[in-house]
């Protein structure tokens, strides 16, 4: 996967009404924005929810993608945050097959990664994971010799960071 | 009156555009508008019944672009929604401030794929401003009041109200509402409030950098009109003597005959105002947007200009071109701004000597006029020609809609803007069928005014229908129809660059008889083949007060537009009239 200093994680907070996901969705697909990941939510506050994206800075010119969502009248506030200004996670769901011969082994790795168990049976474990996005790709990268039977990301979420 | 009433949600919408200060609109009913063209026969609003809803649209256009207030249209669901399309797309490249309701199927009944249902609010959320789907009936005045509030201010542009039958009808319980004057408080849009003051240190830097400037072009464009910016600007221009072009959307905002008035940039701009800016060292952008159609090839674009770029809009500001100033801003309060602070660090005397600057450009006026040749007798009419006249034979603030192709283009070239908004004309989206409807809506917006619409063969195919609308609502405007027989501009370009390979391009000169046609509209038809009718058919059609008047000009169909910068080029490589070719540039 790519550099993650390359991606600027955009957290904006729209009027939590219909169609506005459509609505910054349908922006990016037009202007010919890339976007990464995506991840919207409610917020503490019931009249808007917050969508949180990522993007290539390489491959999107930033400025225009703010600019232009900040035109769209439902989108309240835009917050950029640069990879050294936020603390970001992202979270994983794993299914991954664990026969006897390398459960032993499975387990040590997902101790040593601190990952959790969600369920489990003979033939496989489920696991969660949340760490910086760019760990989630290794430790996608360990789980994938025992053999990845379902796997699902978030997209990352991100807050700024505290000085 | 009482003020909190008991009402339909029809008549609260109806109601709602009164309060708004609506006093005409451009529709068409249909089933499931039909409660709110009820309570339309008791309101103070003049209704426009067109024959097609795409020249409510374009009228709606017209009217705003003519006065200043937003255009109204009301149609009805699905076909008569997705027949405004197209206008509402024109209105969004051009700013142009609009509301437009649509009727849509009871609100239970949305997603089941009901008679006449189309998702309105889906398909026009690329070509609007915004769009609202109005679920409550109680909602209604605040959200008309949002709508003409998001239309009219920052950078205009259109908005849709879709509006459920359930809502608006009478039998239906849902339709019940306490009626209320919609305020500000009551809009609700916590993500809409444009900045309209320019940053005062911006500004006193813009002005330090245009009194410095050796070679300086105020690249106007149509943010002037809609921000009522041109009586600012011509003394921002006198005081600092620097020389402005206008964009085909800004054509009337700098006089024409003004000395300083260079005329159009761009693709068939004429040559001193596309040069100009190429070889200018500082342009300064008012309200335009550098599209490809002015820049040419952006590589190529006026290499050695810093740029200062004034726009309402931020995602304007470097969105084509890299900016050394940005401000963000009204251009009429920005222009005000600057002219103050170039009066405080010296106003006229502190300018940089420009007088090689002005030498030079008046040197291409001389050598590189507007120019055509004029008809041998016996021959067809030249375009050119017949602008000509036109212009001669009318008051200047006759007011001038277009349609798009080569016609548009030798209107903008040959006719004299001398007054805002006397130019209208679908320059974003290049419409064509946008002349006659919004000469129409001129016409209703400014009755007073004698209203031109200059028109091409195919365009007037296009929309032509609405002279029925015109001469029924006793609306009497003027067409120019320019009949060269073919998709002219096409024409042009398969010329030029597909090798005279004509694909597709011939109508006919003969097929339909436009003047049998516009009779049959209501309106009087003459046609006009030589070059000493001209004048005696415009001063025939200045007189016809009472209806429309259709006078077809058969037009030699071998002429193109120049000068003319070819696609994909730079605007340095701007090819001029072929009588011109050969000068030292
Ligand atoms: C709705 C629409 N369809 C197609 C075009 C492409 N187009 C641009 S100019 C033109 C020819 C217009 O013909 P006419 O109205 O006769 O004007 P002329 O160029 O001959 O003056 C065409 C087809 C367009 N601009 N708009
Ligand atoms: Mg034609």
């Amino acid at each position: 996967m790519s550099d993650p200093d390359t991606f600027h994680t955009i957290v904006t907070t729209v009027e939590n009404k219909p169609g506005v996901l459509a609505r910054v969705s349908g922006l990016f697909a037009r202007r010919g924005f890339n976007i990464e990941s995506l991840a919207v939510a409610p917020t503490d506050d019931e009249r808007f929810s917050r969508i949180t994206f990522t993007v290539d800075v390489e491959s999107a010119p930033l400025e225009q993608v703010v600019k232009q969502l900040n035109k769209l009248i439902n989108v309240v506030e835009i917050q950029e945050l640069p990879p050294e200004d936020c603390v970001s996670r992202e979270l994983m769901l794993v299914t991954v097959a664990a026969d006897a011969h390398h459960r032993r082994e499975l387990m040590e790795l997902i101790d040593d990664w601190r990952a959790y168990v969600l369920a489990e049976n003979t033939e496989r474990i489920m696991l969660s994971f949340s760490a910086r996005t760019a760990r989630l790709d290794e430790f996608e990268e360990c789980l994938r010799p025992f053999g990845i039977v379902e796997l699902q990301r978030t997209g990352r979420v991100a807050l700024p960071a505290l000085d | 009156m009482n003020n909190k009433q008991q009402m339909c949600g029809g008549e609260a919408l109806v109601k709602a555009l009164e309060s708004a200060g609506v006093e005409v609109m451009f529709g068409l009913p249909g089933g499931a508008i039909l409660p709110v063209y009820d309570p339309i026969i008791d309101s103070s609003i003049r209704h426009i019944l067109v024959r097609h809803e795409q020249g409510a649209g374009h009228m709606a256009e017209g009217y705003a672009h003519a006065t200043g207030r937003p255009g109204v249209v009301m149609v009805t669901s699905g076909p008569a929604a997705t027949n405004v399309v197209t206008p509402l797309c024109d209105a969004f490249l051009d700013s142009i401030p609009m509301v437009c309701i649509t009727g849509q199927v009871p609100y239970a009944a949305i997603g089941t794929d009901a008679f006449q249902e189309c998702d309105t609010t889906g398909i026009t959320m690329a070509v609007t401003k915004h769009n609202f789907l109005v679920t409550e009936a109680q909602d209604i005045p605040r959200t008309i009041r949002a709508a003409f509030h998001i239309a009219t201010t920052g950078r205009p542009g259109p908005v849709l109200v879709d509006i459920p039958k359930d809502i608006v009808d009478p039998v239906n319980p849902r339709s019940a509402m306490t009626w209320y004057e919609a305020t500000d408080a009551d809009m609700d849009l916590p993500g809409y409030s444009p900045i309209t003051q320019g940053d005062p240190e911006l500004i006193r830097a813009a002005a330090e950098m245009i009194s410095e400037a050796q070679r300086p072009v105020l690249y106007v464009g149509g943010g002037i009109l809609k921000s009522r910016a041109a009586e600012a600007l011509l003394e921002l221009a006198e005081m600092v003597q620097i020389p402005v072009v206008t964009t085909l959307m800004a054509r009337g905002a700098f006089p024409d005959s003004h000395d300083l008035c260079l005329g159009m940039p761009g693709m068939h701009g004429n040559f001193t105002a596309v040069t100009a800016m190429q070889r200018s060292d500082l342009l300064i952008s008012l309200g335009a947007r550098f599209d490809d159609r002015v820049t040419g090839k952006l590589d190529g674009f006026a290499p050695d200009a810093k740029i200062i770029h004034v726009d309402i809009d931020p995602a304007e500001l470097g969105k084509v071109r890299q900016v050394d100033i940005g401000i963000q801003g009204d251009c009429r309060l920005v222009i005000e701004d600057l002219t103050v602070a170039m009066r405080e660090i010296g106003g006229t005397e502190a300018q940089a000597d420009r007088s090689a600057w002005r030498s030079t450009i008046s040197g291409w006026q001389e050598k590189f006029p507007l120019v055509y040749e004029q008809s041998e007798l016996g021959e067809r009419l030249k375009p050119q020609y017949v602008l000509e006249e036109l212009r001669d034979n009318n008051p200047p603030d006759t007011i001038v809609t277009s349609g798009v192709g080569q016609h548009q283009m030798y209107a903008s070239q040959y006719w004299r803007f001398d007054h805002p908004y006397t130019w209208i004309n679908s320059g974003g989206l290049g419409t064509m069928g946008f002349s006659i409807p919004a000469a129409i809506g001129a016409k209703v917006g400014k009755p007073d005014r004698r209203v031109w619409a200059v028109d091409g063969d195919g365009c007037f195919q296009m929309t032509a229908q609405e002279l029925v609308t015109a001469s029924v609502e006793n609306i009497p405007i003027k067409v120019a129809l320019m009949n060269n027989s073919y998709l002219g501009m096409v024409r042009q370009w398969q010329e030029m660059f597909y090798d005279e390979r004509f694909s597709e391009v011939y109508l006919s000169e003969q097929t339909p008889d436009y003047v049998k046609w516009s009779e049959a509209m209501g309106c009087v038809g003459i046609r006009v083949e030589s070059p000493e009718e001209v004048a005696p058919a415009i001063a025939k059609a200045n007189e016809i007060n009472d209806r429309p008047v259709v006078v077809e000009f058969r037009t030699d169909p071998r002429e193109n537009v120049f000068p003319m910068v070819p696609a994909g080029k730079s605007n340095s490589e701007l090819v001029v009239d072929p009588s011109q070719q050969g000068l030292e540039r």
